[in-house]
């Protein structure tokens, strides 16, 4: 079960802005995800290594030399607000 | 010739000895994007400079030049993979002004083989969907029955090449959002292993899981595209140096001494009988090529799901905090109401640009990493995912192929599971291992339902062994190739 309360607490650690109906609506339907996938807890893991990702990783050395990149421009076309080439923030408290 | 239902290898084949102008090939494709893009919605942002680079193809091939291994064929790009100067929107509002200033390896690989892509197809937001139905710019259709979704995420990539629209397509499959789609709309589709494929340039989802991979007319169009997306690029470190087969020579139709496993897992009761069936006809042209099968055992089958979402969703939530409104992508308007702190101005941000099912994975996948439940959820979906590992590895021990269905059932009506996530993730259950696991997977079409609708089935092979999928989906593909066009091609 996760109540909405948690919900709205999970949402400001994920900096995600909820409606109250937002809230509610997911912590139903979480609710019923998290009762289904519980069922992970009957696996006995005990002594397994996490395993995070699926293959062998082999380390690729390359040398420490800078590469030209494209303009500074194509990397600031994006932003939503920019001043030469600083991104624009606007002013916030705290 | 048909050059809209043509396989990729016949168009390519036609542009290289020059019979068909590579300028008539894509003029021909957008033609039929034209005439039903407006139904099916299979692309989100249309390529301008398409007939452009079809015709340095034909001056290229004027000049005796070798214009490459895909010379002129319209190879359509999922909205996941960033292409320079075309916009980029991963199925997002908070993309959807977003120009890339680079192109994904995948893209750029194929750019130099010759291709030409004539768009970006439409997906569910972020690949967060298994019905094209989350996409923020309308929903895809299934070019077999309009009402039908076309599977997702990659159900613009599926509809675009089932539809005539493009020749082949690249999808991204995390879960399955390659296979399922491949499957709804009756095109070939495969993940490769983990690693085969670069993921640089692929707007990230769950890392450990992303591939990118063809989806095709045909088995050997796939193997074609595949032999030239695949490699080591130094901008992937987590792409691996294994030498790339050329699958494409290679393909064998006699399948003596494979053995073929059935998870007895994967057959309960409850699969429909048009899986069931679909899974029988593909048994039988295996077996007839002279394959043998075997029953096995995936025990863990059952957590498959559980730990994938769990998995999948933790990663996205740290994948997708980047968008944050600062340096690109959708940002809320704070002109009449400020923000009263930086943590307000990134949440309003982002509850404006993300649509309800990639907040609800934002939630699961934060909530599963949080301080009290990071043990019991995260951490435990990564020791059950060895365990899960540990028993495809036992079972490669005793087979080199695994058949299943696809999916449980088969395309559904647009709207019909929207509102239910549960029964959505569920329906996952036959695909999340092999991203899990990281190996291989391949859809290849196996006949239709009672409705009309085609049914994939999927084989699994070991890491690396992506020949097996060629060999066993090309004798499928013999025996039971759809034989009919959707009504869009006729």
């Amino acid at each position: 079960m996760i109540s909405e309360k948690e919900v709205t607490r999970v949402a400001h650690l994920a900096r995600l802005s909820l409606t109250e109906d937002e809230a509610k609506a997911l912590a139903l339907q979480l609710s019923s995800v998290l009762k289904n996938f519980d069922q992970v807890s009957k696996v006995d893991t005990q002594g397994v290594e996490p395993l995070v990702t699926p293959t062998e990783i082999e380390q690729f050395w390359r040398n420490d030399a800078a590469e030209v990149w494209e303009s500074v421009e194509s990397a600031m076309q994006n932003a939503p607000e920019a001043v030469g080439n600083l991104f624009k923030v606007p002013p916030v408290v705290g | 010739m048909n050059i809209l239902t043509s396989s990729l290898k016949e168009i390519r084949d036609a542009v290289r000895n020059r019979s068909v102008s590579a300028r008539a090939v894509t003029e021909a494709y957008f033609g039929q994007i034209e005439k039903w893009n407006g139904k099916l919605n299979a692309y989100i942002t249309l390529n301008e400079r398409a007939v452009d680079q079809a015709a340095e193809i034909d001056r290229r091939l004027a000049k005796n030049e070798d214009p490459g291994a895909l010379a002129g064929v319209p190879i359509a790009i999922k909205d996941m993979l960033c292409t320079k100067g075309l916009r980029t929107t991963a199925g997002s509002r908070i993309l959807e002004n977003f120009i890339p200033p680079f192109s994904a390896t995948v893209v750029e690989r194929l750019e130099r083989a010759g291709s030409i892509n004539p768009g970006k197809t439409n997906q569910d937001e972020f690949a967060m969907g298994s019905s094209s139905e989350t996409s923020a710019f309308g929903i895809g259709r299934n070019p077999w029955n309009l009402d039908y979704v076309p599977g997702g995420s990659s159900g613009g990539s599926a509809a675009a090449v089932a539809a005539g629209m493009a020749s082949a397509s690249i999808g991204t499959d995390t879960g399955g959002s390659i296979r399922q789609p491949a499957s709804f709309c009756g095109v070939v589709g495969i993940k490769p292993t983990y690693g085969r494929v670069s993921r640089y340039g692929i707007v990230a989802f769950a890392s450990s899981l992303d591939q990118a991979g063809p989806m095709t007319r045909t088995v050997e169009d796939a193997a074609l595209v595949l032999e030239a997306i695949s490699g080591h690029d130094k901008l992937d470190g987590t792409t691996a140096s294994n030498p790339v087969p050329k699958w494409s020579e290679q393909i064998r139709h006699d399948l003596k001494g494979i053995k073929v496993g059935l998870p007895k897992e994967y057959f309960s009761d409850t699969l429909q009988d048009e899986i069931r069936d679909s899974v029988d006809r593909a048994i039988a042209s295996v077996k007839s090529a002279g394959a043998e099968i075997v029953e096995i055992s995936l025990p863990l089958t059952e957590m498959a799901v559980p730990i994938y979402y769990l998995i999948a969703t933790s990663e996205a939530s740290s994948n997708l905090a980047r968008y944050d409104g600062v340096r690109y992508g959708h940002r809320a308007d704070f002109s009449r109401h400020a923000a009263e702190d930086l943590a307000e101005f990134y949440s309003r941000t982002r509850g404006e640009g993300f649509g309800p099912e990639v907040k609800r994975r934002i939630i699961l996948g934060t909530y599963a990493l949080s301080s009290g439940y990071y043990d019991a959820y995260y951490k435990k979906a990564c020791q059950v995912r060895r365990l899960l590992r540990d028993q495809f590895q036992q079972a490669f021990q005793q087979c080199q192929l695994i058949m299943s269905p696809v999916t449980a059932s088969p395309a559904f009506k647009i709207g019909a599971r929207i509102s239910d996530p549960l029964q959505m993730y569920l329906n996952d259950i036959y695909t999340t291992s092999a991203n899990l696991v990281g190996i291989p997977g391949m859809s290849v079409p196996a006949g239709f339902t009672n409705d009309g609708l085609p049914i994939g089935v999927q084989l699994l092979a070991d890491h690396f062994q992506e020949q097996h999928l060629f060999n066993a989906g090309a004798v499928i593909e013999k025996d039971l190739a759809l034989k009919e066009l959707p009504n869009v091609l006729q």
